[in-house]
């Protein structure tokens, strides 16, 4: 839910990283911070097990330059993406303005992809939302693997009438590419849809 | 947008902000926080130089949420107040009409009893708050049309100096 507060004069857009576990959800959120003017960004938090999962959720925000005179902020969150984990995803996922899911493009993932974007569709119904009508973007994630998947057969799976907005990415590689292309097309996509609430 | 929008205007954050300047003279507490469910702050008062007060509100909304989602598992509609003790610090967690969560940090100078009793009496004043809140949001009565005329372009650069 965005969050707009006249006193301080700001924008509060939540968006969540969304995809099965180890997928690179984490590492896409440890990619923007280190990619990030440092002015601009927030502390980091991890909230990680042992093994350096996620345990609870990753959180990190970000300062935008002023629209209209609100300064906008995006809290990016990421959840656990084990399936245990399913009921600290919902808490993380209420609120959320946008979602962002993460796919691991290897074929041994094949499965882990499907279940988890069939999770987050009853994990949105749940709270009454469809997942065509909020702000929405897939990541293929791990391009650069050789077990990765052909982009057509990740599509087919994941995307199969073209419906949302989709990027391929390699969040681990030293210039991160598609990772910021994904964050800001969600946020493209929340203020168009803020906008055309407000018509 | 996911679900509705909340919108704090600048009569109530006043009003919010000087609920939580008195709370932490009566309560003798360090700082207090007013955080939405969501992790969003709302208002921060006290000593709050050296706390990450975005962090300590995204953390104490997801407390708040898996704290529900406890009392959910035990049957209970929810648990509306939680307490972490520490050493030196308190934390004294406390939900109004699970719209609003207010955090009372407090020390040795301060007591559990003192800040139970002084937090009942805000959390009335706080109620009065959001029923204000309320209507505006029924009248739809925004201060100004911040998304009105957003270009693409406007959305572009919101980007450049930032990645």
């Amino acid at each position: 839910m965005s969050f707009i507060n006249y006193a301080q004069r700001e924008i509060i857009l939540k968006i969540v990283y969304y995809g099965p576990g180890l997928c690179g959800k984490t590492t896409n959120i440890k990619f923007i911070y280190s990619g990030t003017n440092p002015d601009a960004r927030g502390k980091l938090i991890n909230l990680e097990t042992k093994q350096e999962r996620t345990l609870f959720f990753d959180f990190l925000p970000l300062s935008l330059p002023a629209i209209r005179g609100f300064k906008t902020r995006l809290h990016l969150y990421s959840v656990p993406g084990q399936l245990f984990y399913s009921a600290s995803r919902k808490l993380i996922m209420k609120g959320a303005d946008g979602v962002i899911f993460v796919a691991d493009s290897q074929r041994a993932r094949k499965e882990a992809n499907i279940i988890s974007m069939e999770d987050l569709k009853e994990n949105l119904q749940e709270y009454g939302y469809d997942i065509d009508k909020i702000p929405f973007v897939i990541q293929y994630n791990k391009r650069d693997l050789p077990t990765a998947m052909p982009l057509e057969e990740l599509r087919e799976d994941l995307n199969p009438e073209g419906k949302y907005p989709d990027f391929e990415a390699c969040a681990v590689a030293p210039d991160g590419p598609g990772v910021f292309e994904t964050l800001k097309a969600v946020v493209k996509q929340i203020l168009m849809e803020l906008k055309k609430k407000k018509q | 947008m996911v679900s509705g929008q909340m919108v704090i205007y600048e009569e109530e954050a006043n009003q919010l902000k000087g609920i939580c300047e008195q709370l932490v003279r009566d309560a003798l507490a360090k700082a207090i926080f007013i955080v939405d469910p969501d992790g969003q702050l709302i208002a921060a008062t006290g000593e709050t130089s050296g706390i990450d007060t975005t962090g300590l509100a995204s953390l104490v909304a997801g407390a708040t949420a898996a704290t529900g989602g406890l009392a959910d598992m035990l049957g209970e509609e929810e648990f509306p107040v939680h307490f972490h003790e520490g050493t030196r610090n308190h934390l004294h967690v406390s939900l109004i009409r699970s719209q609003l969560i207010l955090v009372v940090i407090f020390d040795e100078r301060s007591s559990l009893g003192l800040v139970r009793l002084r937090v009942k009496r805000a959390y009335t004043q706080m109620e009065d708050v959001l029923d204000s809140l309320e209507k505006k949001a029924a009248a739809g009565n925004d201060d100004v049309d911040i998304f009105g005329d957003i270009t693409d372009d406007d959305i572009d650069s919101l980007f450049n100096d930032t990645f």
